[in-house]
């Protein structure tokens, strides 16, 4: 089905460039995985059941910080229906997902460091068994002094959480400036510093993460997980079971949702492995709603101040942004996360001199990682509304504002990133029309208000997590000669639609319906490598590869034909079904012939596909990376809501949302990717808290979640949704496949911002922070009512000991990309590592 | 003492039930503490009925007990001896799609599919009791059911699309009928 009419009015048509005969990219389709999905045929982790399979139950800590002394597992072991009992010393290497943060252990070996950190785990016939064993092991803990802030963290660097580190309990600490900061804000004509906080909050994926391991028949590993991240879970594989890589199969199961939940290798994947090699029978392991709120890896809390140096007209002279980072008790993608509260203030809008400071500390809490807009939501909250604020005090209109300083195509920012297409003005020109933003801006009754936000986003991160110079996505196609195409990928479907992209890409080329085409992803034994589905990199990454392997395909089969139909290769055309003198269509073959011709002619007509990041000269300083992409992204949102000013009670009436895609390869998708985001952006605007308390002193005085349950961990129901309308920006744009970017995470990133503006446009108070309450409109109003700064919001900003920072002028002042202070750089820091993850 | 037990309680298959699943009879053995969840899936190899919390807080694992959306998590198998069971396995007649099944499929009803089946079933009960629900009685029916892929609109779009297709085949079936 291929029907623009199923697009609901309250999305726009894509746009179909004249000169232009798609048959597939660009129609609103049905997805090619989705008939499993209606059916309940499509097989998650959890679902797999094999013979004599047994069970896996993980005993985790009590206590947010202890050290183990002891763990007597006897009794547990002696229990009918046991199996096995691990504990940490069975799995002593460390892992992490980035090399530079080694800092778990599958089983803790002698620290915990926040609650439920994994302690021992038994392996029993049945779950029940292996749930009712976890009582049975005795662990003795020395209770040790917790950080649950990090204010907490910076005051208290003994006891460490962990030894390696910046100093202290800071685990990591970056400082940039590009130009000088204070010159910039010598020739602002006003100044404005705010600080604004953003609370954690989790993935809540609907599937709960479970794996399935088994020793196979040929002795090897398989793994069937619920990842995102495939390969970096392979990778961790061979490097804490010493097993060589090419004995271990991961397979990512159809991820029942991730949102970044599923991208680091986990503890009980890894513990379910081990199980399996060492009992020789397949192991299960299905983590409950509670565990996974203690397994985490989601939105850093982070504490932001942001000065910004303006002239009147609203261009911006200078940027200082500190961030304070709360990262719980491991590493996770953490140092990526630093960097990313940073990296992308400077693409959307034009910033001429950017300090960065950012402070990421260990604190005895589940550890924060990537969800999705990984570390750039926090900041962009910020920004968006300290720009709401500036535009106020200057007198221009926020749509206004954001026109004149929005950065333009192809610039080159201060920190050295290199853009791509710039739809930002676009977007916001849009928006303002199809919101009547003129009309409503400041124009609404008391207690009706709109409010704008725009962002940025990339279209995959440029650099792989480990250095090296192999491509980032790999395509292999198989074309047989009944006509059928087999797509192997390495890549992960977690409900993006992945697999319809690749199909769509592959039928499009070679003239096929994306039933043609089987698509095989997520598995390391029958797809080359792609580094997993985060950072919004796979339509174009992993869609650029199978263009290649498509059109390599093509040609091979085109000669064929060509000779057959006495039509130059040129002249064919590919669609239909068929291949065509474009002259004299009758002239042509089947597809299935024309395969038939290729293999006659080469042989068996495999191809593949790679991708490479363009090469990224800018940025040459030490850090430069993070934030670099082929593309970005652009998007802006006009909120429009209700607050009672009795109660504070806070209603999202609608959203209008336009965004910068590219192309929309299959709308119907983009369209949920849009719809999806936003709903997301609201969870976390108006309700979503992964937030601690500690518990009475009479108890443990552990630091524990307040709501570990779909129940209590508030998030939008069907209920909860506003009216939204949305306009596809698309400007194909050449880096990308068909000209397509990202689409999955850069529409939630302005809901938060636009909502807060809302707000004070309904009803004049500022709420510097996420969730945005009704208590905290009502305690903000009480301020306004008293007369004094109608708001609320973080304090102060804690002083932090930044190191002196890298210093890179930026382009406009004749840099480089080069830092002028730089150290002379050590050896790659992971090149060790590596090696050991080699042998 | 649980210790002393020489057969885990997981192995006492001491419950039996018979009961029509999905138009069919079946039998089956298991133990008496199981859900209706835990029974589909691991007892009878039902797996499209899902589960996201085992509390009664996602909708997941939501089914059709005797024309009522109920969710299986929290139903003991036990209280279903002699009733009438539909999961998702059971909706499609032969190989074609239910309605509701092709529009969630046509309209991005089901982005990561998790919690599809149960999103369905709901549906259809709703369906089944009032066929012609207003846009607001479908936001209710389906507010226990959560969803974190799409932001609810386009499963809205795939019922109101279902509703209309339900509608026209009742009229082209009494059609037929009033002809023959």
């Amino acid at each position: 089905m291929a029907k623009d009419e199923n697009l609901p009015k309250r999305a726009s048509r894509p746009s179909r460039p004249s000169g232009e005969d798609l048959q597939v990219i660009g129609s609103a389709r049905q997805r090619v995985d989705v008939r499993g999905k209606v059916t309940g045929q499509t097989i998650y982790a959890d679902d797999i059941s094999l013979p004599r399979l047994a069970h896996c139950k993980i005993l985790r800590s009590p206590h947010p910080h202890a050290r183990i002394r002891n763990i007597e597992v006897s009794r547990a072991l002696a229990y009918p229906g046991v199996y096995l009992v691990l504990t940490g010393k069975d799995l002593p290497i460390e892992y992490g997902i980035l090399p530079v943060s080694q800092d778990e252990t599958a089983l803790c070996v002698d620290r915990v460091r926040h609650v439920g950190d994994p302690v021992a785990a038994v392996i029993a016939r049945e779950e029940l068994t292996a749930f009712e064993a976890l009582d049975l092991i005795n662990v003795d803990y020395e209770i040790l002094p917790t950080i649950s802030s990090p204010e907490e963290a910076l005051a208290s660097p003994e006891p460490r959480l962990h030894e390696y580190g910046e100093e202290g309990n800071i685990h990591k600490r970056v400082s940039f400036e590009f130009g000088d900061v204070d010159k910039g804000f010598a020739e602002a004509d006003e100044i404005f510093e705010d600080t604004f906080f953003y609370e954690g909050s989790n993935h809540l994926a609907m599937e709960q993460h479970a794996s399935v391991a088994v020793k196979d028949r040929e002795g090897k590993l398989t793994l069937w997980t619920s990842t995102q991240v495939p390969h970096y879970l392979h990778r961790s594989l061979a490097k804490v079971l010493q097993l060589p890589a090419g004995h271990i199969r991961v397979i990512a199961t159809p991820n029942g949702g991730g949102f970044g939940g599923k991208s680091d290798p986990l503890n009980h994947e890894i513990i379910v492995s081990k199980a399996a090699l060492v009992l020789g029978r397949p192991v299960k392991i299905s983590l409950t709603r509670e565990e996974v709120f203690y397994c985490h890896r989601g939105r850093h809390p982070v504490l932001m101040k942001f000065k910004t140096g303006v002239k009147k007209d609203g261009t911006i002279t200078a940027l200082d942004l500190q961030t304070l980072i709360d990262g719980g008790g491991y590493g996770s993608f953490g140092v990526a996360s630093t960097f990313y509260t940073g990296a992308l203030q400077t693409t959307s809008y034009h910033v001429p001199r950017y300090k960065f400071r950012a402070c990421r500390t260990f604190t005895n809490k589940p550890p924060c990682g990537p969800k999705r807009g990984h570390g750039t939501p926090q900041p962009r909250f910020g920004q968006e509304v300290q720009m709401d604020k500036i535009a106020e005090r200057l007198r221009i209109d926020p749509a206004e504002l954001r026109l004149r300083v929005a950065v333009k195509p192809n610039e080159l920012t201060a920190n050295f990133l290199q853009l791509g297409t710039v739809g930002l003005e676009e977007c916001i020109r849009r928006v303002v029309e199809m919101s009547g933003w003129k009309d409503k801006f400041r124009k609404l009754p008391e207690g009706r208000g709109v409010g704008l936000a725009c962002s940025c986003y990339l279209t995959g991160a440029g650099l792989s997590i480990y250095w090296n110079k192999m491509p980032h996505s790999g395509i292999q196609l198989k074309l047989d000669r009944g006509g059928g195409v087999t797509l192997q990928a390495g890549t992960t479907e977690i409900g993006q639609g992945s697999d319809d992209v690749l199909a769509a890409i592959v039928a499009e080329i070679l003239g096929l319906r994306t039933q043609d085409i089987r698509v095989y992803s997520g598995d390391t034994d029958l797809g080359p490598v792609d580094l997993g589905s985060y950072s919004s990199r796979v339509t174009l990454m992993a869609g650029n590869a199978a263009v290649q392997a498509a059109e390599r395909a093509k040609t091979m089969l085109a000669e064929g034909v060509a000779e057959k139909l006495q039509v130059p290769v040129e002249r064919l055309r590919f669609a239909d079904g068929a291949v065509f003198d474009k002259a004299v269509p009758e002239k042509r073959v089947t597809f299935a012939e024309a395969v038939c011709l290729g293999e006659a002619r080469f042989g068996t007509i495999g191809t593949v596909g790679s991708y490479w990041p363009p090469k990224m000269p800018a940025a040459q300083y030490k850090g430069g990376g993070v934030g670099t992409s082929p593309t970005y992204t652009y998007s802006a949102a006009v909120a429009e809501v209700e607050v009672d000013p009795s109660t504070g009670w806070l209603r999202v009436v609608r959203i209008w949302n336009t965004h910068d895609l590219g192309r929309a390869l299959n709308p119907t998708i983009a369209l949920g990717q849009i719809e999806g985001s936003i709903y997301m952006g609201l969870g976390e605007a108006l309700m979503e808290e992964q937030s601690f308390h500690r518990l009475p002193k009479k108890l443990s005085h552990a630091l524990v979640h307040r709501t570990p349950s779909m129940l209590d961990y508030k998030s939008l129901t069907s209920l909860d949704m506003p009216e939204i309308f949305t306009e596809f920006v698309e400007g194909p744009d050449p880096r990308g496949p068909f000209g397509a970017k990202e689409v999955g995470q850069g529409p939630l990133l302005p809901i938060m911002p636009a909502v807060a503006n809302a707000v004070y446009d309904a009803v004049g108070v500022r709420i510097d922070e996420v969730p945005i309450t009704p208590e905290k409109i009502l305690k903000a109003l009480a301020e306004k009512k008293a007369g004094r700064l109608p708001r609320y919001g973080p304090g102060q900003f804690p002083a932090v000991s930044w190191p002196e920072p890298l210093r890179v002028p930026p382009p406009w002042e004749g840099g480089d990309g080069r830092a002028t202070n730089e150290p002379p750089r050590r050896p790659k820091p992971d090149t060790e590592k590596e090696k050991v993850l080699a042998r | 003492m649980a210790e002393d037990r020489l057969v885990p309680a997981e192995s006492q298959k001491s419950a039996r039930i018979r009961f029509i699943l999905n138009g069919e009879p079946v039998d089956v053995s298991f133990a008496p503490y199981k859900t209706l969840l835990e029974v589909l899936r691991e007892d009878l190899n039902h797996t499209g009925t899902k589960h996201g919390c085992e509390l009664g807080e996602c909708g997941a694992c939501a089914v059709i007990l005797d024309g009522e959306p109920v969710l299986s998590c929290l139903v003991l198998a036990l209280e279903c001896d002699g009733r009438d069971v539909l999961t998702i396995e059971g909706l499609a007649s032969g190989g074609e799609l239910h309605p509701l099944q092709q529009a969630f499929a046509d309209l991005g009803g089901s982005q990561c599919g998790y919690c599809t089946p149960g999103m369905i079933l709901t549906a259809k009960a709703l369906l089944d009791r009032t066929p012609h629900p207003s846009h607001d009685q479908i936001r209710e029916a389906l507010s226990g059911n959560l969803c974190r892929c799409t932001g609810y609109l386009q499963i809205f779009d795939a019922v109101e699309a279902a509703i209309t297709e339900i509608s026209e085949r009742k009229r082209a079936d009494e059609a037929k009928q009033n002809a023959g």
